[in-house]
């Protein structure tokens, strides 16, 4: 013989049912629940790609080396990154395996009678016994009714039992949470979310085309868009003339949806809605109309070109590219809406409408390299390749002249950046918020209670049990007492 | 006609400052000269000379106590009605009147379970935290009034920041509770409760108390967290962004779902349970203090 021990053999199956055990358990569930909670932590500290694109691309600029671990651990991307999924997925795996066998037991209880009166009252919360008449048990069975109890009566006793409430408002509570799960899940997988800079005076339509950013769900099959136009008449920024703080934002557009045409405004918190998809007013800005001529005089650009703000006064950067010009020609540019008139102290802006508009430029002659398929953001024009062959500024009719031809800066228009989001399933996760708080209501602040009478000849005994110990019983029975003692 | 009411608002907290600080001094001395000397009589039980507490003697100086915090409650609650007229809108643009309005939720908080509860055992900490918010309030986070910026504009700012901030108030109340569970639990570790102590309940009903104000104000902060969803879907083009307000209020929330759970589920009590509470009341200060000075996201205003 051998030091061999045997150990019973669990099979796949048994060990299955093992894992399932262990996964749906309180103890595990409260765990994966804390671990979220942590879990969640290092995204509000770490910039994230998804609230701040910005932010984690200077991150990188800065910290390489630490960048690369990061991204390993997909500490940019936290609440998509797979060990935040998986804590999730796990969470809600033992949510549902906890919740719905509690479900079905309790669909069995609520229509079973309440259990048998305990032989013993005299051991229960407020045992009280008195003597009373014979109709005791008839006016016991009407309180019992009109308090909508449940009860069970049986050899010279009634058990009534109260507040299923409870247990119903903590399952819906529970179940609620799959449905926000799901209503996010299906606005993700489902949903499109795109943003387009319009000048005041244009039109966008709602085409890919059309948008500066635009992505869609990965399972979004139809990739088409609700067919609307929006044209941008007007745009009207109020801002605080002490702290320059933003007051109001308001822009006045003309839609045409379905063949109908009609005006709407668009403010901050009152986006346009079309079916599943909602536009909203989400920044603005300005773009500098220019003339841009070649030394013979003919046009070579005209247009309004949207400079990017870089801080509250609307300071804003841009560049203006001239492919058509030759040489071709590039503008690295800063717009200032209020102009500081303080020497040395550059393109300022002391306040972000516009008081005093100017335009401060450097002027770039040669190949801009539009042509060689790299992507080139339209705020920054690459110079490295570039001569310079001018400085200047100019405000409103003002015109600027280089060897290689002129940039008139014709007027200014405010330009709004749109974003246009598509959620179908947002109204599910609504739904389960509205359930979510409704069953946590009910949940904490019901109470289960079961009250007993017996009665024994003219000898009567009355006790009560509040589980989870809630207070009030005492009263509750208290009143009933005095109905079962009627009048008297 | 602005500043005017600024100005009043501020005259008013100030008021409210003094009041408190009478209510602080008042509930320390009620402690303090509640302590009876023994007694010449007393002796003759042997050389026992038992000090007592006789809360017959403060009876007077514990109701100028609490009357000192309903006033100040009634002013503060006219600083910042005062503060939301001279603003034309409710206070709660910037840092200063969350502080403000925060400290006004958490005397509120404290005299609302008074009505139920003894907690006057508490004065003396609540009226000290409102001072010294209001104080950090007023000296260093003080803004002039000013409009709002055009994403606060919406009735749900009043709807999610109500929410917030009584919740706020409460849980830190049930923090306090909970701390004072802690302490008392090592002091009653090491023998019997000096003298000043022994008005505070048992340890049993500070445990359920904590718990109580937890699981009465936990709904009151789902729907807070549910009603800042709603307002960013039309504010902001999402319900949900994972913005560092709102990943600390979900942190928040988990971190009090977890203490539920652990309470009525699994059966914590004492003194693990007092940490959760505590932990989870953390994240909401944290939220409060960080993400507003230091945070980045869509939920900084106006300088703070």
């Amino acid at each position: 013989m051998s030091d061999h021990v045997e150990i019973p053999e669990l099979g796949f199956l048994g060990l299955a049912r093992y894992a399932w055990r262990q996964l749906t358990s309180m103890r595990t569930a409260l765990i994966l629940l804390m671990l979220m909670g942590v879990a969640a932590i290092p995204g509000s500290l770490i910039p994230q790609r998804i609230t701040n694109p910005m932010a984690v691309r200077d991150f990188i600029t800065v910290n390489p080396q630490l960048s690369i671990w990061y991204d390993r651990f997909s500490l940019f991307d936290v609440y998509g990154s797979p060990w935040f999924s998986a804590i999730y997925i796990l969470l809600f795996i033992s949510l549902i395996g906890c919740v719905l066998p509690r479900s079905l037991e309790h669909y069995k209880a609520m229509r079973a009678q309440p259990p048998t009166t305990p032989r013993n009252l005299a051991r229960l919360e407020e045992h009280q016994t008195f003597t009373s008449d014979g109709d005791v048990m008839e006016r016991a069975r009407t309180w019992f009714k009109t308090n909508r109890f449940r009860t069970r009566e049986e050899n010279g006793s009634i058990s009534a039992e109260k507040g299923y409430l409870r247990e119903t408002g903590n399952l819906l509570f529970h179940l609620s949470l799959i449905l926000i799960l799901i209503g996010v899940s299906f606005g993700s997988l489902f949903g499109m979310k795109g943003e387009a800079i319009v000048n005041v005076g244009e039109r966008f339509i709602n085409v890919p085309t059309s948008y500066d950013t635009l992505t869609f769900g990965k399972l979004t099959g139809d990739k088409s868009l609700s067919p609307f136009e929006i044209k941008v008449d007007k745009f009207v920024a109020q801002y605080d003339p002490q702290t320059n703080a933003p007051k109001d934002y308001t822009a006045w557009v003309t839609v045409t949806d379905h063949g109908k045409t009609y005006k709407k405004t668009i403010k901050v918190n009152k986006p346009l809605t079309f079916g599943n998809t909602r536009v909203y007013l989400q920044a603005n800005g300005y773009s500098p109309i220019v003339t841009v001529r070649d030394s013979k005089g003919n046009v070579a650009l005209q247009g309004p070109v949207p400079f990017l703000p870089q801080d509250g006064n609307l300071r804003s950067i841009g560049a203006i590219k001239v492919p058509d010009a030759d040489p071709q020609i590039g503008f690295v540019g800063s717009f200032v809406p209020t102009n500081s008139r303080t020497p040395g102290q550059g393109a300022t802006s002391l306040f972000p409408e516009l008081l005093d508009p100017k335009l401060l430029f450097s002027v770039w002659k040669g190949n801009l390299g539009l042509d060689n398929g790299v992507p080139q953001s339209v705020y920054r024009l690459d110079t490295t390749k570039l001569t310079k062959v001018g400085l200047g500024s100019v405000k409103p009719g003002e015109t600027f002249t280089y060897p290689e031809g002129s940039i008139t800066l014709e007027t200014v228009v405010p330009w709004i950046n749109l974003q246009i989001v598509e959620d179908p399933g947002k109204k599910y996760a609504l739904v389960g918020g509205i359930v979510a708080v409704l069953g946590l209501l009910s949940s904490l602040y019901g109470r289960r209670r079961r009250i007993w009478i017996r009665v024994a000849g003219s000898e009567v005994e009355v006790a009560g049990l509040a589980k989870n110990g809630a207070p009030g019983l005492d009263v509750e029975i208290q009143s009933f007492v005095t109905a079962v003692k009627g009048v008297q | 006609m602005q500043t005017t009411w600024a100005y009043t608002s501020n005259y008013f907290v100030y008021s409210a400052m003094a009041l408190f600080t009478i209510s602080f001094i008042a509930h320390a001395f009620e402690t303090a000269f509640a302590v009876r000397a023994p007694e010449a009589a007393d002796t003759t039980e042997g050389n026992l000379l038992v000090k007592t507490l006789d809360f017959k003697r403060t009876e007077k100086t514990a109701r100028v106590a609490t009357a000192m915090m309903i006033l100040g409650f009634l002013l503060l609650l006219a600083g910042v009605i005062c503060r939301g007229i001279s603003a034309h809108h409710v206070p709660w643009g910037n840092m200063y009147e969350f502080s403000i309005t925060g400290a006004l939720a958490f005397t509120g908080a404290y005299l609302a379970a008074l009505r139920k509860y003894d907690l006057r055992w508490l004065g003396v900490f609540v009226s000290f935290s409102v001072l010294l918010t209001l104080g950090t309030a007023i000296t260093l986070l003080y803004r002039n009034s000013a409009p709002l910026v055009p994403a606060l504009k919406s009735t749900w700012l009043v709807i999610h920041v109500t929410s917030a901030i009584i919740s706020g108030g409460v849980f830190l109340l049930a923090n306090v509770v909970a701390a004072s569970y802690l302490y008392l639990e090592r002091v009653e570790s090491r023998g019997p409760r000096p003298l000043w102590l022994q008005r505070v309940p048992s340890l049993e009903v500070l445990d359920q108390l904590s718990y109580r104000l937890v699981a009465f104000v936990f709904p009151l902060w789902t729907f807070a967290v549910i009603a800042g969803a709603i307002w960013a879907e039309s504010a902001w083009g999402r319900y949900w962004g994972w913005d560092p307000k709102e990943t600390w209020a979900f942190i928040t929330w988990v971190a009090y779902a977890a203490y539920l759970h652990a309470r009525v589920t699994v059966g914590w009590r004492g003194r693990r349970a007092a940490w959760l509470c505590i932990f989870a009341g953390s994240t909401f200060l944290f939220n409060y203090v960080y993400v507003n000075v230091w945070g980045t996201g869509k939920h900084t205003y106006s300088g703070l």
